[in-house]
């Protein structure tokens, strides 16, 4: 694994993360020093079996989710020193996300889904030229008006990314967006990942899926909340079989 | 896109669960909207049917010595030579507050020697009396000449005439037209002769003992009209029947405050519908609140959503709420009230369904739309 001490300077960077959360017996390790460089372009897969710590790791890094002690730079920036609206803000400017499920609004057209992080932002030129260009870099032009429901599941995991870059953010954190789909479909998103990397995009993304995590640059696994020691000597070796 | 289009979104798309909370809060506002309505057309009504009930104002000569008694209210002793002109009356009609006089019925009282039997007499101007008093019942007819007087139960009975019996009064002779059905007041026990009669019976013409004026007491501000009276009649001391405005009042804000009740629990109850719905709503959109508050949503936007819901859905319901109200009204106030009651299409009741609407609405949604905000947005995704 990278040495984080070697990376000052890096796009983002978690500084020995340790998150304990009290359970009814008392407090219960889900990260336990974790230290992480992201480079600025990198795509990186976040791997390792149930229970291993990769949700809090993302909601860590989707700054969410305060680690009970350590430190979280993005851009130079102290992430959880933030104030907690100020947080807010830090990932309506920072971070993209792609949620299992895709967790589109059943309400809003596909446009609108794509619109929702311009509604908050203080965008220059039209908002919904922006979401239809977006909609275009993801292969549905045409296809705003939408409804969710209206649209397969490949469709609308293209429109959650879609969504996730719209504004286009310095991160882009993506839970499962196969997770999902069939595996054809899968490989269809996959692809438009790798897309947005080449186009510059940072990417970090939580799978299960070995096939997945081989379109990433980069394999950070996790067990037991941690970063094993193979891991450290040959990365993404102890998660790939 | 702006955050009110994402309000508007979620109710044109979701209408079922937005006509139901539109319909919690617009049954409230309607109920309320009736019985206000109710109520309104009721009072106007009840004060009318009040006013037509007897005097508010009681006139008589400004005197030192008080001997007889009317109906309650002591008068000057008319050998004291005491006396109202009669055609003070006239001047009554003439105060600033002068529409809202209803009946100005003079009287002239003395005491008379009827078939031998000592008695109170009282001269009257017949129509103006039979439309004061609304509730003499007559065994008999209406007087139609001057020699005609209606005789109190008790006394008719002490005199044993009925209708057609002829009577003597001071030596003079008059006929009985009518018995009054007994009034269980002291009007049991007099003569009711015509007023000019009676002053040439008792040689004062043009003299009256007193004036009973009766107002239109929907709008008839009492004080003030007893004030304007006793300036254009000076000589006059001008009271107002204090029981029988207490009784109106007594009345009236018995019926408001039984309205006021039932609408403030009604409107509880529309609150609550609208409370339980809002936080149900929060709650099966928690995951939709998570991914908000994920891509940068502060919690004030999450709030805004919320609020511009509510803000939409109170107009909807405040305004159809005025117009079921109101025509609800309109077909039950005449069977609650009578046919006479009549209720109108008033601007001010529907700005202020509107804004009981958005008072209720927004008093209701705020712990709900406050709680939302308030979500963890990791513990909403967890449920992702």
């Amino acid at each position: 694994m990278v040495d984080v001490e070697d990376r000052v300077g890096s796009l983002l960077e978690l500084v020995h993360i340790t998150k304990t959360y009290q359970g009814p017996e008392g407090g219960v390790s889900a990260l336990d020093d974790v230290s992480i460089a992201i480079e600025e372009g990198d795509f990186a897969a976040v791997m390792g079996p149930s229970g291993s710590g990769k949700s809090t790791l993302l909601t860590i890094l989707g700054a969410m989710n305060p680690p009970t002690s350590g430190k979280m730079y993005v851009d130079g920036i102290d992430v959880y020193g933030l104030s907690v609206e100020r947080l807010a803000d830090f990932r309506k400017r920072y971070l993209g996300f792609v949620f299992q499920q895709h967790q589109l609004i059943p309400y809003l057209t596909a446009a609108e889904n794509v619109m929702l992080p311009l509604v908050i932002c203080e965008c220059d030129g039209s908002k919904r030229a922006m979401a239809e260009r977006a909609l275009e870099r993801v292969g549905l032009a045409g296809m705003g008006g939408r409804l969710p429901n209206q649209l397969s599941g490949g469709e609308q995991g293209r429109v959650a990314i879609a969504r996730a870059v719209v504004n286009e953010p310095v991160i882009v954190l993506a839970d499962e967006p196969t997770g999902a789909l069939d595996s054809q479909t899968g490989e269809e998103i996959m692809a438009l990942f790798k897309q947005l990397n080449d186009d510059g995009h940072t990417i970090v993304m939580v799978t299960h899926n070995h096939e997945n995590a081989a379109h990433a640059k980069r394999i950070v696994c996790l067990k037991d909340g941690r970063l094993p020691e193979a891991e450290e000597a040959s990365p993404g070796a102890y998660c790939i079989k | 896109m702006r955050i009110l289009a994402i309000a508007l979104n979620n109710l044109r798309r979701r209408k079922g669960r937005t006509l139901f909370q539109a319909l919690g809060l617009l049954i409230g506002i309607a109920a309320v909207v009736t019985l206000v309505a109710v109520t309104t057309a009721m009072r106007a009504d009840l004060e009318k049917k009040i006013d037509e009930f007897g005097s508010n104002l009681v006139i008589v000569p400004k005197a030192n010595d008080l001997s007889l008694s009317y109906g309650g209210i002591t008068l000057p002793n008319t050998a004291g030579a005491k006396y109202l002109r009669e055609k003070d009356a006239a001047l009554i009609r003439t105060i600033p507050d002068g529409e809202s006089i209803n009946v100005v019925a003079p009287k002239l009282l003395a005491p008379v020697e009827a078939d031998a039997r000592r008695l109170l007499m009282v001269g009257v101007l017949f129509p103006e009396e039979l439309r004061a008093k609304k509730w003499w019942r007559l065994r008999g007819t209406k007087p139609t000449a001057p020699d005609q007087v209606i005789v109190g139960a008790n006394a008719g009975s002490k005199l044993g005439v009925r209708p057609g019996s002829p009577i003597e009064v001071n030596g003079e002779k008059f006929q009985v037209a009518a018995l009054l059905r007994p009034t269980g007041s002291s009007e049991d026990d007099l003569i009711f002769a015509d007023l000019h009669r009676t002053q040439n019976l008792l040689g004062v013409p043009g003299k009256v003992s007193m004036i009973e004026v009766s107002a239109w007491c929907s709008s008839c501000p009492i004080e003030r009209i007893v004030a304007q009276t006793a300036y254009v009649l000076p000589s006059a001391k001008v009271t107002a029947v204090k029981q029988a405005a207490a009784a109106r009042k007594t009345t009236v804000d018995l019926v408001t405050k039984f309205s006021l009740g039932i609408a403030g629990a009604v409107l509880a109850v529309g609150a609550l519908i609208v409370f339980t719905t809002m936080m149900a709503s929060v709650s099966e959109r928690t995951r939709e609140i998570g991914v908000f508050r994920a891509i940068g949503f502060r919690k004030r936007h999450v709030m805004k959503i919320f609020f511009f819901e509510i803000l939409l859905l109170s107009l909807l319901a405040g305004a159809a709420g005025f117009v079921v109200g109101t025509g609800g009204a309109q077909l039950l106030a005449p069977r609650l009230a009578g046919a006479a009651v009549s209720v109108r299409w008033d601007p001010l009741v529907a700005a202020g369904a509107i804004v009981l609407a958005l008072v209720i609405g927004f008093g209701a949604s705020w712990y709900p739309a406050r709680r939302a905000s308030q979500l963890d947005p990791v513990e909403a995704l967890r449920s992702l």
